[in-house]
């Protein structure tokens, strides 16, 4: 079977899931509404500051919200999958007919129309909360969202495949988010930094894309930025299902 | 249809390499079910992991309805059916799940649906096609299991464990399920087992595994056969020329007297009774009981490994073939007899 007919298959199966149980989606809200509700005022001040262009903070804000809710699914996506190898699930789909790399890309699929959904649902209560920003620049941030859900699922599946112990497989997420999230700008932009933090930062991958996504986000399709953070995002969505279709086909 | 040569596999750990399975060879025929027996830790899940691909094997060659477990492990995956120990279950539907699991082997979304309908029937399985698999009961589980590893009808079906957790109904349903899709379909089973009355009651012959070896492979009778047939035990108050009867009638036969009586070990018991009972009648040696107890395969474990099954894999205090002492009575009576007493369902005649 291709994996193309195989990943179809086990995206709708997941997806059924996640459908007959919308709540968990909106679950995994609450955190970055609270960030949107409690963290986000608190910017409108200080919108002379660099990096904020003296405009609508929001536009700064939500951006980094978005990459950041993409970051933090890495945890619900790995759990989800040690969870299936613990029940026998995914030894039983492997012994099929069913190609490997498809049993993960369908999930992948799967969490990356998730990431999406929660971003468009955010988006909405960031406009509630006073964000404005160009239609189409959003929709492009939204199919840039739809990448690093992908990335990071793969990512988080191949990690998960891998270490194959929650407790394992929690703390190294643990430990590899913090950083990745504190180096690459999401709650206030890196123009705030200090030289060598911005240094360190423009080695982190997720920083670029972070970037571009408010680029996006301030309508600018064509700038530099917009195109290194999409090069990125994709170039990390491709070693990411590489990633995860090597760890499945080694897992024993 | 299962072919194994010397199959070998070791797990790096913190503690130095464990092997785990150090040369396995098997031959498994078309058709037939054959239980793959040992304690815990013995190596059976990792010998199953091997042939159904899921782990490549260290060493030596496997052939599994005719293709290389290594080189072959697509056309493999295809043609086996594979029900590994479960613990717990997704939260996806049942019906779901059947559906889903059809078209990885392949069907059509109309094929899929239909074989769903049909294994639903079969496994009785109705009642709770529209659940979760984590909100049913074990034996209910399993059934889904099983459905799920014969959707594509495979020629062979590997189950892991299949009973384990299972109370006794639940099993005994298992095991008619297993015994009809043999008799139907001519599916070649092969399980793994710790559990002694599931070979012996369900299949055709039993390998015995210990420390990642096979050390026997024989069918049930045979392989109790080999420790010198059945006990019989006699109760009465006239201890010695019971004894005597017996020594004449049964030559040869390892007597020992019990406080209550005599026992003896002989092959095919059950046709020596009719004689042995007129001629105690002769000597006017009243019964208060006379009991026949077959061999278990457990009294064959210990034979076969200075060790009880039930131990579940710790190592014997006494070297083999000595029997480890469980208890003082154990001690007391030969190993043989002490196991006997506790599980198997045996003959017994009142006069």
């Amino acid at each position: 079977m291709t994996t193309a007919a195989t990943s179809w298959i086990i995206f709708r199966r997941s997806m059924r899931y996640t459908l007959r149980k919308p709540a968990w989606v909106v679950f995994g809200l609450v955190q970055p509404m609270l960030y949107l509700a409690l963290f986000g005022p608190l910017l409108n001040r200080i919108s002379q500051a660099p990096g904020f262009d003296g405009g609508n903070t929001w536009r700064v804000f939500v951006p980094g919200l978005l990459v950041q809710q993409g970051l933090f699914s890495a945890v619900f996506v790995g759990f989800g999958i040690l969870s299936e190898i613990r029940s026998g699930t995914l030894d039983r789909m492997r012994i099929s007919a069913a190609g490997e790399s498809g049993l993960m890309l369908g999930r992948m699929l799967r969490d990356a129309v998730v990431l999406t959904a929660q971003a468009v649902l955010l988006t909405l209560g960031a406009l509630v909360a006073g964000l404005r920003a160009p239609v189409g620049g959003v929709l492009a941030a939204f199919a840039l969202v739809t990448v690093v859900g992908l990335a990071v699922a793969g990512l988080a599946y191949g990690l998960a495949l891998t270490v194959r112990h929650e407790e394992a497989y929690g703390q190294l997420v643990n430990a590899l988010m913090l950083p990745a999230m504190l180096l690459s700008g999401v709650l206030l932009p890196l123009a705030l930094a200090p030289h060598w933090l911005s240094l360190l930062a423009k080695a982190n991958p997720v920083s670029h894309v972070v970037t571009a996504e408010r680029a996006l986000f301030a309508g600018e399709f064509g700038s530099s930025d917009t195109l290194v953070g999409v090069a990125v995002a994709a170039a990390l969505a491709v070693v990411a299902v590489w990633f995860a279709a090597r760890a499945i086909r080694r897992s024993s | 249809m299962i072919s194994a040569q010397g199959l070998s596999h070791s797990y790096r750990t913190r503690f130095g390499v464990v092997e785990a399975v150090r040369g396995v060879d098997l031959e498994v025929a078309e058709g037939e079910m054959v239980g793959f027996l040992g304690p815990n830790g013995a190596g059976k899940t990792t010998t199953v992991r091997m042939l159904t691909t899921l782990l490549t094997p260290d060493g030596g060659t496997a052939t599994v309805a005719g293709h290389d477990v290594v080189r072959e492990r697509a056309a493999v995956r295809r043609a086996i059916g594979y029900v590994g120990q479960s613990s717990g279950g997704t939260e996806h539907l049942v019906s779901d799940e059947l559906r889903t699991q059809a078209r990885l082997q392949g069907m059509t979304a109309a094929d899929a649906a239909a074989r769903a309908a049909e294994l639903t029937v079969r496994f009785e399985l109705d009642a709770f096609a529209g659940r979760p698999l984590s909100r049913l009961s074990g034996g209910q589980r399993r059934r889904v299991d099983l459905a799920l590893g014969l959707v594509h009808r495979p020629a062979v079906l590997f189950l892991d464990e299949p009973s384990s957790g299972l109370d006794p109904q639940s099993r005994a349903n298992l095991w008619d399920h297993l015994r009809g899709l043999r008799a139907e379909h001519g599916t070649t089973v092969f399980l793994t087992t710790h559990y002694l009355e599931e070979a012996d009651q369900l299949c055709d012959r039993i390998v015995v595994i210990d420390g990642g070896r096979v050390i026997a492979s024989d069918t049930a009778e045979a392989l109790k056969s080999r420790i010198g047939g059945d006990v019989v035990t006699l109760e009465t108050d006239r201890i010695s020329d019971a004894a005597t009867v017996v020594a004449r009638l049964v030559p040869g036969c390892d007597l020992d007297t019990t406080p209550a009586g005599v026992q003896f070990h002989v092959a095919h018991a059950q046709r020596l009774l009719p004689e042995l009972l007129r001629a105690l009648d002769l000597a006017d040696v009243a019964l208060e009981s006379v009991s026949v107890k077959r061999p278990t395969l457990d009294d064959v474990f210990l034979r076969l490994t200075g060790r009880s099954l039930r131990e579940e894999g710790r190592p014997a205090p006494a070297p083999a073939p000595a029997p480890a002492a469980e208890t003082a009575e154990a001690a007391a009576e030969t190993a043989a007899e002490a196991e006997t007493a506790t599980e198997t369902p045996n003959t017994e005649v009142t006069t």
